[in-house]
Parts: C-alpha cells; structure tokens; sequence
C-alpha cells in the first residue's frame, strides 16, 4: 500500500498487493491498512484521502485459498472474533477519524474491496464496461465482514441491500449509482481527480449514519410495516432458495436485521459474530474449496499434461445435429470457433443450428445480444451431409446416436477427411471409449468429451482417456474446454464414466424406494430438500424412461451373468414396456404432464406401488439418495475411474448438481466424518442393501482417522519438502 | 380448591371489520367499555366488588395498547378500586382471559373477576402490532414460520379435505347461525352497541350471509395461493411436511373465519361471593387447558388441547353434551371432528366464526357465552369449548352447569 501526501495536505492511499494479479486481502495489506488508518488520524500535515488501486481492478475480497487452508488450524471463537474485527476496526477508525475518505474507484471492487469503498465519505467509481461492484461473500457461504451488512443497508435501505447481499448479485458502476451505492461516476481514469474535487469542494467527513437523527432509508425495526413485510416473505424465500441447507443467507437477513436497529459501533459486533459463525462452519469450507479454490485450478487446466503444446480450435466438426450436437455448435460458435454441424441431410442439421437461432434470439429479445453479432455467431456455423466440409477441423466431436455401429461408421467416414493431427472426440455418455476407438484409424487422438444438457447451461465437461487415448488428445480436449469457457475434468474409461455411472445411482435409488412402497411424494420432496435440483423420479422423467430402458438393455448385453439386477429395473421395464409411460416428452411418465399447468404425480403410481404400512423416516430416504451417490464415488476413486478427490467433487457439483453446500460427493464423507458415515452407511446396508456397503478403502481410512483432501494435503507438503 | 362459577356473559354484535362496518366507528375502549356496563347494570353489580378484570387483546398496540383493560374499567365508570390486565394468546385470548379470571378464583386470591376481550380489527388492523414470531429472520427461519391460512390448507392437504368439503362445512356455519338468529337463540347475551347520544349502532351480527349456497362458494378465489406461491410459504410449508406432494389451495373468504369488530365479558366468581351479591351461578369451570404443537401448521392445536382438558377433568368425549370450536378456518373443525370422532350434530350447534366473524381477542370468551346459553336452551350439562391459536398452540375449556 502506497501512501504519498501532497502539498495541499491530500494523501492518496494506493492498493497494490504484491505478486498478486489482484489486490485480495491478505494478512500483510490488514496491518498496512491498519498503520495507514493509524497515519491518517494522527498526522496534522494529512488533511484528506483519495483511496485507490494500482492494478486494473480495485479490490477483489478476502483470500479464500488462505481461508480454506485455516479451516481445521482456526482457534477458538474468541481469538477468531477479535481478529475478525480487524477490518472493521480499522475501517470504523477511518471514516470517524474526522478527515474526508474518497475512493477513487477505477475498477471492480468486490467483497472487502467494496466495504473499503462504503467506508469512505465519498465514492466515485470510473464507468467502466467490464467493472462490477458487489459483495459476493454468500456464494462461498460467508458474509461481508467488513461491516458491509452494516453500511450498506444504511445507503440504500433494507430491502435493496438485501437482495444484494443474500444473493451475491454485483451491479455496474451505472446501477451503482442508481441505487445510491456511489456518489458519481466519471470517465474511467477520471475517477483520482474527481475524488480530488471532491475533497477539495466539500469534504464532509461525516457519515450519514454518523450524523445525529439518521434514519434508515425505508426505515428499519419489526415496527415498520415494511420491513416486517421484507422480512417475512424474504425469509420464506430463503427457506424455499436454500431449503435450510445453507446458513449464509439466514445469517446475512439476521445481521441486517440486528444490526439496522443499533449504533454502529454494536451493529458491527453483531455483523462479526455471524460472520465468525459462517467461518466456523463447514459449509463455507466446503463452497469455498469446491466452488472456488478447485473449480478454479481446474478452469486453469490443473489436470492437463503440461508436454503437448497449446492447441486452439478454429474449425471445429460436429457430428449428429441432435440436442447434444445443436448445444455443442452453439457453445463453440459462441465462443469464436468455426463449426461444421453434420448430418445425414442438410434439413437435419439445419434443425440442429435452429436451436443457436432461437437461443441466439432470445438474448436479442433480452437486449443482451446485438443483432449483429448473433448474425456473427450463425454465420460460423456452416451445415451439411458432406463429410468433406470436415477437412480443416482440429477437433471433430461425434453426437451421433449411442450404438455402437453408427458411432464406427461415423468416425472412419470423418477420419477420411482429417489432418494428421486432428483430434476425434465422442460426446458418449455410456459406452466406453476404449471400445469406440477402436474404430479409428489413430486410437492414441481419439478422446472422450461428454457435455452435459442443456450444453449452454450446463458448466461442467468430463473428458474421458481410454485405454489407447494419448497426453496430446487430452490436453487438446481440455485448451478446447477452457475457449468454451467451461470446468472440466478429467477421468478414466468406464461404463458411464464418473458422472454418469454415480448420478445414475441417485435416480436408481429414488425407483428403489417407490417399489418399496414408499410415498412418492415424499421421495421427491426429501431429495429436494437435501440439495439435489431435481427430484430422481422427476429427473428420470426428464432424461426419459424410454433412454433409461435402453442403457439398461445396452448394459445387460454388454454384461452378460455379470449384470446386477436392482429392483429400479423392473420398474423402468414396466413402465415403457406395459404402461407405455415413457417420460416427460411423451407427457407420462411417473409424472403426468397437463398441458398449461404444472406437473403432478401420476395418480396410478399407487396401484402399482402400494404404499407401505410403515413409511421410512425423512432421515433414511435422505441419506439413501446421499449415500448411494457418495459411496459409488468412493467406488470410482477405488478404481482410479476418477484421479483426485477435488474432481469427483466438482463433478458432482458442476455436472449434476449434488448439493454445493457439502461441496460434493467426497466433502460431503468429510463432513459428515468418516467413522460416522461408515457406521451410518453400515446401518443402511443391514436394512436397504449391499449397496450401501462401503468399499474397505473408506473403511480403513475411516479407522486410521485419515481424510481424503487431508491425504492431498500430505501428499502436497511432502512433494515440496 | 375453590370452584370457580360463571354468573352472567353479554357480548357485542359483532360488526364487519371493514371502513363500512357499524362499529368501525366505536373505539376499542368504548366497546370494552359497553360489555363491562352492561354486566354491570343488568346484575346490579357493586363494581367496587370485583377484584380484576382480564381482557384479550391480539393487537394490543395504538388504542388497543396500554392496558386496554384497565382503560375500558375507568372509560366503563367502575370503581377505581378495580384493576385490568391484557392478555395474548392470540385466537384464544378471550378464552384465555375467562381461565386466567378463573383461575384467580380458583386460587382463592380472587372472589369476583370479569374476564373477557376486545378487537376492532376495523381499526387496528390483524398484524398491527408486528412480531418476533414471524418477521425476526432468525425466529421464523428456525420455527418454519407461514402464516395460518397456509397451515389451515395444509391440514386440508394433509388429510383430503376437498375444496367442496370445506365450503359444504361453511354452509351450514351460515344456516346455523341464520337459524340461531331466526329463533333467538343469541338474544340472552348479546347488547346493543350505542352511539353517544344513546341511538342504536348495531344489534346483530352483521358478517352473515344467510342463505349462502355451496355454488356461491365454489366461485370464490382461493385466499391463500398466491401467498403460497410467490412468497415461498407452500415451499417451507412442504419442508416441514414433505409427504404432501403440494399445497391445495381449498380455503377462501368463504370457508375462513370473518374479519369483524367486537367486545364479550364473562361475571366469574366463588359461590359464596355470588351469594352475597344475590347473583346466581349458572355453570362452573371444570377444568382449562393450553398446549403446544407444531407451529408451522400452527392449527392442530384443538384435538391436543381438548385432550389434556379432558383429561385433567377426568372425563372422555362422550362426556361431552356439546363442542364449541372456534370456525378459525372449516379444516380445522374437520379434522378436530376426525381426530375427536365427533358428530357434526354436537359441535358449533349455532354456526361460528365462518358466518358471524373472529374478533380476535374476544372471540374465546364470546364462544363459552353462546355455548352456555345453548346448554341452558337445551337443557344440557357439559360443554368443551376451543380454538385454535397462533403460533402452534391450543386452549381448551370445560364447563358444567349447576
């Protein structure tokens, strides 16, 4: 942190966190910012503040890597409490040390960097594009404890701030202004001066809550109508957002509200108590490692073998113009690629690229796409049924459908027309890509990459290596993810690889359950309310019965005596064989489907599934569906199906959304302790099935007191000693 | 312990609780004011002999606020010597507030006590005086807070009371109550509300809507789906009770309990202070109760509650000559029949708040009133009398006559 005092008294504070591309709060800039504020009260010859930043953003907030690091080595809360404080004290010395504080704001300012802002008299922020303002500490299940629960809502009101901070939502510097969050905005590289003209002109150094009589603005105390209002139904919303599963929010409405109807200097206590308890959970640790911390590294390519070098896709080649191959050539055309979308006519894959017309339309409609460039995006997607089109791709992905025989002819047809260097790639859910590269002519280019639908929506890719799949195929299906912009990892060959195999096990459990006669609608609900997005008879529906039954069939050929029945197959036989109820598309499946109106349970479930006497408690069904995934997890580790704990969970997460707040299959084991997961997943074995048997792996580790990101972390602290 | 008696009961008409309603003018204290003189003046009561009033109020705030009770003796000319006390049970604090009066008597730290309640819930509206309960995030986070209409159409959910069932209920709430009015039954104890110059503001229920026919119902909107929808309630209702698929929306105006204005009182006292004033005794207390249950559905609080009275009073059900449960909303009378196996021929026998209106804090004691009038026209000996309260609770009451 640089601090210069000019002739006229005006010191200016400039942020520069050393071998850091963005200044992030660290232990190093807290005691900087200490001894500064400890400057700026005492020294005579500073007569006012501009506070800025030396690099092209302001602030980003705290450094969740450090956090994540601390969790387990934390003390007590005492300790933790008063060094949590830390900001706010200096922050809460700065703006009542009677000098005037801007901020010159020339760039993004989030979390800790905009609680330095709102301590300030005066905020200006430069008017920049690509700068966003906000405090997005509940999307890793904290909260602002910069006082930032506090001041804000003093600016803008109750309401307002609230939907800002339980949300996590940032704003442009133009909506910042409007909802009163800064002073001004001023051409980017305008805002020092401006702060200086400010400084210069007026110069309050009061805060409005500062000043005596202050009122909320909107008012604040359960004897405001609308805060009552606020209060209630946005609790309710909350509840119905995060199905108690996640404590930031509710602590973030609680601090708020505490903290609205007291002095600053108490409020703020109260912002840090929540905030110390956030810390303290879980639940933040696990956001934080998963969401953040790992996703990160693997939107960095932690995975890809460093030897082959830095491909880019230009030309890209998409075979099968289906849902899965339309989504692809939007995502890729999007992104700046060329895309050849093929078909076996014209017509079809010009059906495949009216899905980027109608996506593409929307965002037009929206007004968050000029016209022009949508035209732009449509004209890089080229169609055809000639394979020939294909000469130039870098990378050509098949979509075709998933047998086999087709997916052979497609590949050798394409092979034809390809540069030496090109890559194949199969979009396959099910069929292992050792078997399908078999069909091509160079084996060791021939990789999986399996998106997820709806491909526009969905953030995760998983790449597959085959038996025969080489370092350069790898690592050129991963620089490909990372121009889509999306996470991916990468896994190991094997029926229905890692995502697939484990998710499959969470709708299988959910038809387990319905032929035991368990209500459905407590099946559905309970799975909600554990985190999962979509209940497992309503997420079958969607993915249809009809492709369940034939991945079951697909599998039992492929198997032979070595298929496991489960008591869901005889359920997904009688419903596309007997009852012709085949899923959502068709407008039956377990669900019925009214037209106009909203989905309700098929009425005749109960005379297939009669209810049974006694119903499991919500307990049981909860951790059946939970269990049932996280030990087949365990199961892929076990296998080397997937390589490290931190992609099984991102994968679960990001690929089909397994609750964020056990931040995945394998920190939902840790939390829960191995020793205590074992021993409830031994319980579920005795009384539901072997299928809750854990492998002996976890039940070894479990005895030794062993962890798996606690083994990353000494295998980590041994590889640099 | 000393038996505690009930001597006389007058209760207000009860006014609709809208700007049109006959006593939207009628302040709270004023109506308080006019039941405590009318028990005084048609008992020749010496006021200077009673040693507390207790009144319910749910929205004690503004006019209601600063000891209503105390306010309307004064406003009522007693004698200064009688104190007041409010008191919030929610829906039962009418009910609540006859048990406390009792409850002073059967001490023995009482010989004569009023007890009763007031709500112009034209004037102080329902929520006035806001809440921890629901609007402290913590506190409704932590309890699964929705507001009752939700709880009552869960119940409905819960347990497949159809939107016919419950408005085929709300009629015959109205044909009784038209039916008890029609032929007086409420005439012994319900006073004519006055204007200062001594002209009469109101002298029936005005909420009925007598000859309310099940297709008038069916037409009305469900009171509580939007609410339900889009401010999350069904969803935290469904957290709490996940068996239920989703929320059916049956109840409306028309099958829940009317928004009105109104006062009761209720002379209690020993026998032998009854005595000595030369009043008679005309029903005793047998025995009271309240009681917790789960406060998101907050409504199933009657079965529980009715239970416990029974029980502490050493009798079943079928000792029971009539049931009086407040017509909070048509399921919950449903499912306390259900639960209590009662026949809908021994409950609510002359309509109830779906007809003639809840005024809040006076609803309870108004409801032990109509109920001893009945036993008294029928010549019957027990009654159990009962409402449902916020929060998840459940007040009960039974009283024999002597």
């Amino acid at each position: 942190m640089k601090f210069q005092v000019d002739n006229d008294g005006i010191a200016e504070l400039t942020i520069d966190v050393t071998e850091r591309t963005m200044n992030v709060m660290t232990p190093e800039f807290l005691a900087d910012l200490s001894a500064a504020v400890d400057r700026i009260a005492t020294d005579d010859a500073v007569r006012g503040v501009v506070i800025t930043s030396a690099k092209d953003s302001f602030m980003a907030g705290a450094d969740l890597v450090a956090l994540v690091e601390n969790f387990d080595l934390q003390g007590d809360f005492t300790s933790l409490y008063e060094e949590c404080r830390r900001l706010q004290k200096a922050l809460r010395k700065l703006e009542t040390c009677g000098k005037p504080i801007a901020a010159a704001i020339n760039g993004t300012a989030l979390g800790g960097g905009l609680e330095i802002c709102l301590a300030c008299h005066y905020r200006v922020a430069a008017d920049r594009k690509d700068a966003v303002l906000g405090l997005p500490e509940v999307q890793v299940g904290l909260l602002p404890g910069g006082g930032g629960t506090q001041r804000l809502p003093r600016l803008i009101g109750i309401e307002p701030a609230l939907q800002l901070i339980t949300q996590g939502k940032h704003v442009r510097p133009a909506e910042a202004l409007e909802l009163g969050i800064v002073h001004a905005i001023v051409t980017p590289g305008e805002e020092v001066r401006a702060a200086r003209k400010w400084l210069a002109e007026s110069g309050n150094a009061q805060q409005p809550w500062d000043v005596k009589g202050f009122k909320m603005p909107g008012g604040a105390g359960l004897l405001h109508p609308g805060v009552v209002q606020t209060q209630m139904v946005g609790t309710a919303l909350l509840q119905k957002a995060t199905n108690h599963n996640y404590p930031a929010p509710i602590a973030i409405m609680s601090a708020v509200y505490e903290g609205s109807v007291l002095p600053m200097d108490k409020a703020l206590a109260i912002e840090t108590r929540y905030f110390v308890s956030l810390l303290r959970d879980p639940v933040s640790r696990n956001m934080m490692r998963t969401l953040f911390v790992n996703k990160g590294a693997a939107d960095k390519l932690v995975r890809r073998p460093e030897d082959p070098p830095k491909r880019e896709v230009s030309k890209l080649g998409i075979l099968g113009a289906g849902m899965m191959g339309a989504g692809i050539a939007y995502v890729s055309a999007r992104a700046g690629m060329r895309v050849v979308l093929l078909d076996t006519s014209k017509g079809k894959a010009e059906k495949g690229k009216d899905y980027s017309r109608s996506l593409l339309q929307k965002q037009i409609d929206r007004g968050k796409l000029p016209a022009d460039s949508a035209a732009d995006v449509l004209e890089r997607i080229l169609t055809t049924d000639q394979y020939d089109e294909l000469r130039g791709c870098e990378l050509v992905i098949e979509a075709v459908f998933e047998d086999r025989d087709v997916k052979a002819k497609v590949t050798a047809a394409a092979e034809e027309h390809l540069a030496k260097d090109a890559i194949f790639a199969s979009n396959t859910s099910t069929l292992p890509i050792t078997g399908l590269a078999r069909a091509s002519a160079r084996p060791e280019q021939f990789v999986g990459i399996h998106f997820f639908s709806p491909v526009d929506k969905m953030p995760l890719v998983e790449v597959i290596r085959g038996k025969t799949t080489g370092d350069v195929a790898i690592a050129a299906a991963l620089d490909y993810i990372r121009q889509l912009g999306k996470t991916p990892i990468v896994v190991n060959d094997g029926r229905g690889f890692y995502t697939s195999r484990v998710f499959s096990t969470f709708s299988r459990e959910g038809i387990n359950l319905l032929a035991e006669g368990v209500n459905p609608a407590l099946i559905e609900n309970v799975a909600r309310h554990a985190g999962m997005p979509v209940g497992p008879l309503a997420v079958t529906d969607e993915v249809s019965l009809q492709l369940s039954h034939h991945i079951m069939q697909q599998t039992k050929a492929d198997l032979g005596d070595d298929y496991v029945e489960s008591p869901a197959d005889a359920v997904v036989s009688l419903f596309v064989e007997k009852l012709d109820r085949r899923g959502k598309r068709e407008g039956r499946g377990f669900y019925d489907y009214p037209e106009g109106g909203k989905k309700r349970l098929w009425k005749g479930l109960i005379e297939h599934f009669p209810r049974a006497e006694k119903q499991p408690p919500v307990e049981d069904v909860r951790n059946r569906l939970l269990y049932v995934q996280a030990i087949e997890s365990v199961r892929c580790l076990d296998e080397d199906i997937v390589t490290h704990a931190a992609d099984a969970d991102i994968g679960s997460v990001f690929g089909w959304g397994f609750p964020a707040y056990t931040g995945g299959v394998i920190s939902f084991i840790e939390t829960t302790g191995l020793p205590a997961f074992v021993a409830e997943a031994d319980r579920l074995a005795e009384l539901y099935g072997a299928r809750f048997e854990v492998p002996d792996s976890l039940r070894s580790m479990a005895k030794s007191g062993r962890t798996f990101y606690g083994d990353v972390k000494a295998e980590r602290d041994r590889t640099a000693a | 312990m000393t038996e505690a008696f009930i001597f006389d009961h007058v209760r207000t008409p009860r006014g609709r609780g809208k700007a049109d309603g006959s006593l939207h003018e009628v302040t709270p204290a004023n109506l308080a004011a006019q039941v405590l003189a009318s028990l005084r003046d048609r008992n020749e009561l010496d006021t200077a002999e009673v040693d507390d009033v207790v009144f319910g109020c749910v929205s004690p705030v503004g006019e209601q606020g600063s000891c209503i009770a105390r306010t309307a003796v004064l406003y009522a000319d007693y004698d200064q010597s009688v104190p007041g006390t409010q008191l919030n049970r929610f829906c039962a604090s009418g009910l609540e507030a006859v048990n406390v009066a009792a409850a002073q008597i059967m001490a023995g730290q009482s010989r004569m006590t009023i007890g009763g309640g007031v709500e112009c819930m034209s004037r102080v509206p329902m929520g006035s005086d806001s809440g921890a309960l629901h609007a402290d995030p913590a506190i409704a986070y932590k309890t699964y807070f929705v507001p009752q209409g939700i709880g009552a159409d869960l119940i409905a959910s819960l347990h497949g009371f159809s939107r016919t069932d419950v408005d085929s209920y709300a009629v015959v709430s109205q044909q009784r109550a038209a039916h008890a009015w029609e032929r007086g039954y409420f005439a012994k104890s319900v006073i004519p509300v006055r204007d200062l110059l001594g002209g009469t503001l109101l002298e029936r229920d005005e909420h009925l809507r007598p000859g309310t026919r099940l297709e008038d119902l069916a037409g009305l909107k469900p009171a509580f789906a939007v609410m339900g929808d889009q401010a999350g309630f069904d969803a935290v209702a469904l957290q709490k009770y996940p068996e239920v698929e989703f929320i059916d929306h049956v109840h409306t105006g028309g099958n829940s309990s009317g928004i009105v204005d109104g006062a009761a009182a209720v002379l209690l006292g020993t026998r032998s202070s009854g005595k000595a004033l030369g009043l008679v005794p005309r029903a005793r207390i047998r025995a009271f109760a309240s009681i917790g249950t789960d406060p998101t559905i907050m409504l199933t609080g009657p079965a529980p509650s009715a239970e416990k009275v029974l029980k502490r009073a050493g009798m079943t059900a079928s000792d029971i000559d009539l049931f009086e449960l407040n017509e909070a909303f048509a399921s919950v009378v449903m499912l306390f029949m259900q639960r209590l196996d009662i026949d809908h021929e021994r409950i609510n026998v002359n309509g109830g708040a779906i007809a003639m209106g809840h005024p809040l804090g006076a609803t309870g004691a108004m409801i032990l009133g109509t109920v001893l009038d009945e036993l008294e026209r029928r010549d019957l000996s027990t009654a159990l009398v009962n409402l449902c309260v916020g929060g998840g609770m459940g007040t009960a009451t039974i009283i024999e006559r002597v």
